[in-house]
């Protein structure tokens, strides 16, 4: 990974855990598990006229710092996050950032209402991708499996389904749960085009967005991305409980210097 | 009284279906979406016309939901239709989130709402809707009386910013409301003045509250009828200035009581102006198979039963 994209994924990874521990606040490994998936998609890819959806609205502190690098949250609003009166809470609120035009973090919203944006794009004649990032939990919701039906129906090729596959979900591995309902054939099955990634290899998720850009075939794009839970931080990595825990001092700490080792900042 | 002949019968849903053609021609920004029921919701003439406008969800009203509220982005208006049922109680948590509380501009355009669906039973009759829909933030809830008014609140539902939740129905009923009655959302309708009661009436009520009106003038008694055709914004202006001249006032709707017209209409009087109030609406129980008209009888929103519950609310009036 180039020095200046490692620098980044761990710039906002620090960011994301000050957040956390400043609202002694939960959803960490969350965050953690997506926030190379957002760095891709959402800051490198994005253009100014595409929409971003983060469905699995509870890791929103991915989304406040990612938006706040990409200048549309300022520093001093960031740090209001989970205050009273904030516009940041815990899941996104809908109009209060031009980029969060949705409430997201009730679970199976987004991909529909992403459906529903790439299907307004197609009727503009607009060539904008529509990304929508989901976790593999949250595909337990039959919502996932009707938009996809539609969006197969209507031939959306501009709609790009990311999804956070780290197989934990909020009270068990998704496989204990009720099985893998996000592995890669499942959206095959439907006629989805499916990819998938290392989904904390930012450069590789640029090409493969870049690829997707290109293939106008008219299936809607699906990219499964393989995720570790709390990563960049070893005693969240993979851990159920960092779904919900605030960190203590010392954990806050250790969890710093975890990162600055993996990911050197200047 | 005032008198409404008429000379024709149709079901609200085909007004509807009239206000959508019209939508078709005159707004290119409208786009209509259905659940496997296109039928049913009398949009065949919109879809023959605009193709290109109308998306077929299949049976996921959830999906239907949230695919509006992703539509209205570049300023599309959707139109999001289904039976009443389908369009509420099922897919609450969509509407709230995506659509009241991103407050988008989606109208939730719902047909077969209330004990006059008829013989498909309790399953499918609704009379919880109003409750849930009045009490999101940011919704409009609008249930016109007949054919003509409910092509003009589809046409006034386009017209108007913000989530919409449109009920109509399926039994055929008179067409008594003049094609050139002025129409405005949250403006309630005077259908005729009294002086002895005030009966605000919604949806297929309002035509039994007007057989209620000629009932009691035979007996001796005037009766203001009032048309609540939009139960939120509520016509708080029209509701108090009513009750001061008549001194109480029945509520009729086909919903529950509990959550329905009635409760939004006894919030107004119990914190501006005390009156007596009677409600007729179903009492608690959810419904069953038989003709709408049976249905109607048995649960009690006929014209005798807002007769009696008029009679009640003048008796408790303070002597």
């Amino acid at each position: 990974m180039s020095a200046d994209l490692k620098q980044l994924a761990g710039q906002l990874r620090l960011k994301a855990l000050e957040l956390y521990k400043m609202a002694n606040a939960g959803h960490i490994g969350c965050s953690l598990s997506c926030m190379d998936l957002m760095i891709g998609s959402l800051v490198r890819q994005k253009r100014p006229t595409e929409s971003f959806i983060l469905s699995k609205g509870h890791a929103a502190a991915s989304l406040y710092t990612c938006l706040n690098y990409l200048g549309e949250i300022s520093d001093e609003t960031l740090l209001t996050f989970y205050q009273n009166g904030t516009t940041l809470p815990a899941h996104p609120a809908p109009n209060k950032h031009a980029g969060i035009p949705f409430a997201t973090g009730s679970l199976g919203h987004g991909l529909p209402i992403a459906t529903g944006i790439a299907n307004a794009n197609r009727l503009m004649g607009q060539d904008d991708l529509t990304f929508v990032l989901m976790s593999d939990g949250e595909t337990n919701e039959g919502t996932t499996w009707e938009a996809l039906h539609f969006a197969v129906a209507n031939r959306l090729d501009r709609l790009v389904v990311l999804v956070d596959r780290n197989r934990l979900q909020g009270f068990g591995y998704t496989e204990d749960i009720l099985g893998d309902s996000a592995a890669p054939h499942k959206f095959e099955a439907i006629g989805a085009d499916v990819t998938e990634i290392d989904g904390h290899d930012i450069p590789l998720i640029i090409a493969t967005i870049d690829t997707l850009r290109d293939r106008r075939d008219g299936r809607p794009k699906v990219v499964v991305a393989n995720t570790v839970k709390g990563k960049g931080v070893s005693y969240m990595e993979n851990r159920m409980e960092w779904h919900y825990l605030p960190m203590s001092a010392d954990l806050y700490e250790q969890a710093r210097e975890e990162v600055l080792q993996a990911y050197p900042q200047p | 009284m005032t008198q409404y002949p008429y000379t024709d019968k149709k079901d609200t849903r085909s007004g509807f279906g009239a206000g959508m053609t019209e939508l078709g021609r005159t707004n290119p920004q409208v786009v209509t979406l259905c659940a496997d029921l296109v039928g049913s919701l009398k949009i065949d003439t919109f879809i023959k016309e605009n193709p290109e406008r109308f998306f077929q969800c299949g049976i996921s009203e959830a999906n239907m939901i949230g695919i509006s509220a992703g539509l209205t982005i570049g300023g599309k208006i959707p139109f999001a239709t289904t039976f009443a049922n389908f369009g509420s109680s099922r897919v609450f948590d969509q509407v709230r989130q995506a659509v009241a509380y991103s407050n988008k501009n989606v109208k939730i355009a719902v047909s077969h709402a209330g004990l006059t669906l008829g013989e498909d039973g309790a399953t499918h009759q609704v009379l919880e809707d109003l409750a849930m829909m009045k009490a999101l933030p940011n919704m409009t809830v609008i249930n016109p009386c007949d054919y003509n008014q409910t092509k003009q609140a589809t046409i006034a539902s386009a017209a108007h910013e913000g989530p919409v939740y449109l009920r109509f129905g399926r039994p055929v009923i008179p067409v008594f409301i003049p094609e050139d009655m002025p129409f405005e959302i949250g403006k309630a309708i005077t259908l005729n003045e009294g002086t002895d009661v005030s009966i605000f009436a919604t949806g297929h009520l309002v035509w039994e509250a007007l057989q209620a009106c000629q009932i009691l003038e035979d007996q001796g008694i005037s009766a203001e009828i009032i048309n609540i055709h939009t139960i939120k914004p509520l016509d708080v202006d029209a509701i108090l200035a009513s009750v001061k001249k008549t001194g109480c006032c029945v509520s009729a709707e086909e919903h529950q009581v509990n959550g329905g017209l009635g409760e939004s209409i006894a919030h107004v009087l119990i914190t501006q102006y005390l009156a007596p109030q009677e409600f007729v609406g179903v009492k608690d129980t959810f419904g069953e198979s038989g003709t709408p008209d049976e249905l109607m009888a048995k649960y009690g929103l006929k014209a005798e039963n807002i007769v009696e519950a008029a009679k009640k609310a003048i008796a408790r009036k303070a002597k």
